[in-house]
C-alpha cells in the first residue's frame, strides 16, 4: 500500500478512521451507559434502604437523574460529557431529559408561547405520543385478552 | 452471588442497551430522535410479552434506567388500568404511569430556560 498516491491514501483511511472510530464510539457508550445504570442503582438501592417502597424508590431514581441532567444541560456540561458518552448518556433517561432542556434553552430567543411551549415538544413529543400509542395499542389487545377471549 | 453481583448486572445491561443505540447510530441513519421513539416503543412490547420483569430481576436499574424502562412503565400503567377499569383504562393507564417523570423532565425544562441563557442542541 502507498500512502503517496491518493489511492493508497484512500485505503488507509477506510481501513483505520471507520473501524476506530465505531470501537471507540461503542466502547464509550458501553462504559458511560453502564456507569449511569450502576449510579442509578445505586440510588435506587439506597432510596429503598431508607425507607422507600420498591414503585417510589424506581420514581424517585427516574426524578433524580432528570434533575440531574436537566441542570447539567443548563450549565451546558452535559454536551460536554455527551460528546464522549455517544448514545451512553442518550439511551438512559437522561437523554430524554436533555433534549427537553437543551430544547427549551435554544427556543427561548423565539418567545415563550411558540418558542419554548412547542420546541419543548421536539424530541420529547414523539417519545410520549409513540410510547402512549403503543401503550394504547397493548391495552386494546390486553382488554380483549383478558375480557373477552379468556 | 456475590454483594456487588447486581450493581455488575446493571453496568453490562445499561452498557449494552447503549452500545446496540450507538451501534444503530454509526452504523445506520437512524437519528437520537429515532432512536429513543425505538426504545420506547421496544420498552412497551418487551412488557406486553411479559419480558420485562423477568429482566428487571436481574438487571435492576440496567433496564429501568435506559428508555425501554419508560415503555415498560407505560406498558405496566396500562395493563393495571385496564384490570382495573377496563377497556377505558387502555387510554388512561399509560400517562399516569408515566406522569411524574414526564411532568419533571418538562417544568425543570422550562425553568431553567427562564433563568439561564440558551445553549447549543443537541439533537
Amino acid at each position: 500500500m502507498d500512502i503517496y498516491t491518493n489511492e493508497g491514501k484512500k485505503e488507509i483511511i477506510k481501513k483505520f478512521t471507520p473501524k476506530t472510530k465505531v470501537l471507540k464510539n461503542t466502547l464509550l457508550a458501553f462504559i458511560f451507559g453502564g456507569l449511569i445504570s450502576l449510579g442509578a442503582e445505586l440510588l435506587r438501592e439506597a432510596y429503598i434502604y431508607f425507607g422507600m417502597s420498591e414503585k417510589d424508590a424506581l420514581t424517585l431514581v427516574g426524578v433524580t437523574l432528570i434533575l440531574l441532567a436537566s441542570l447539567l444541560t443548563a450549565l451546558g456540561l452535559f454536551d460536554r460529557i455527551a460528546r464522549y458518552a455517544g448514545a451512553g448518556t442518550l439511551v438512559p433517561i437522561t437523554g430524554f431529559s436533555n433534549s427537553v432542556t437543551s430544547q427549551a434553552l435554544d427556543a427561548k430567543s423565539e418567545g415563550l408561547i411558540l418558542g419554548v411551549g412547542a420546541k419543548i415538544f421536539t424530541v420529547a413529543g414523539p417519545v410520549i405520543l409513540y410510547g402512549i400509542a403503543s401503550g394504547v395499542l397493548y391495552g386494546i389487545i390486553y382488554f380483549i385478552y383478558l375480557y373477552i377471549i379468556r | 452471588m456475590s454483594e456487588y453481583t447486581h450493581l455488575l448486572l446493571a453496568f453490562v445491561a445499561g452498557g449494552f442497551l447503549s452500545v446496540i443505540a450507538q451501534l444503530l447510530i454509526d452504523l445506520t441513519n437512524l437519528t437520537p430522535a429515532r432512536i429513543l421513539v425505538a426504545y420506547v416503543c421496544s420498552g412497551v412490547l418487551i412488557y406486553g410479552v411479559g419480558a420485562y420483569d423477568p429482566l428487571f430481576e436481574i438487571f435492576g436499574a440496567g433496564v429501568s434506567t435506559p428508555l425501554i424502562g419508560f415503555g415498560a412503565s407505560i406498558g405496566r400503567g396500562v395493563r393495571e388500568a385496564v384490570e382495573k377499569e377496563g377497556l377505558l383504562g387502555a387510554f388512561s393507564g399509560g400517562l399516569s404511569a408515566t406522569a411524574t417523570g414526564i411532568t419533571v423532565a418538562l417544568v425543570s425544562g422550562l425553568v431553567f430556560s427562564l433563568f439561564t441563557k440558551g445553549k447549543a442542541k443537541r439533537l
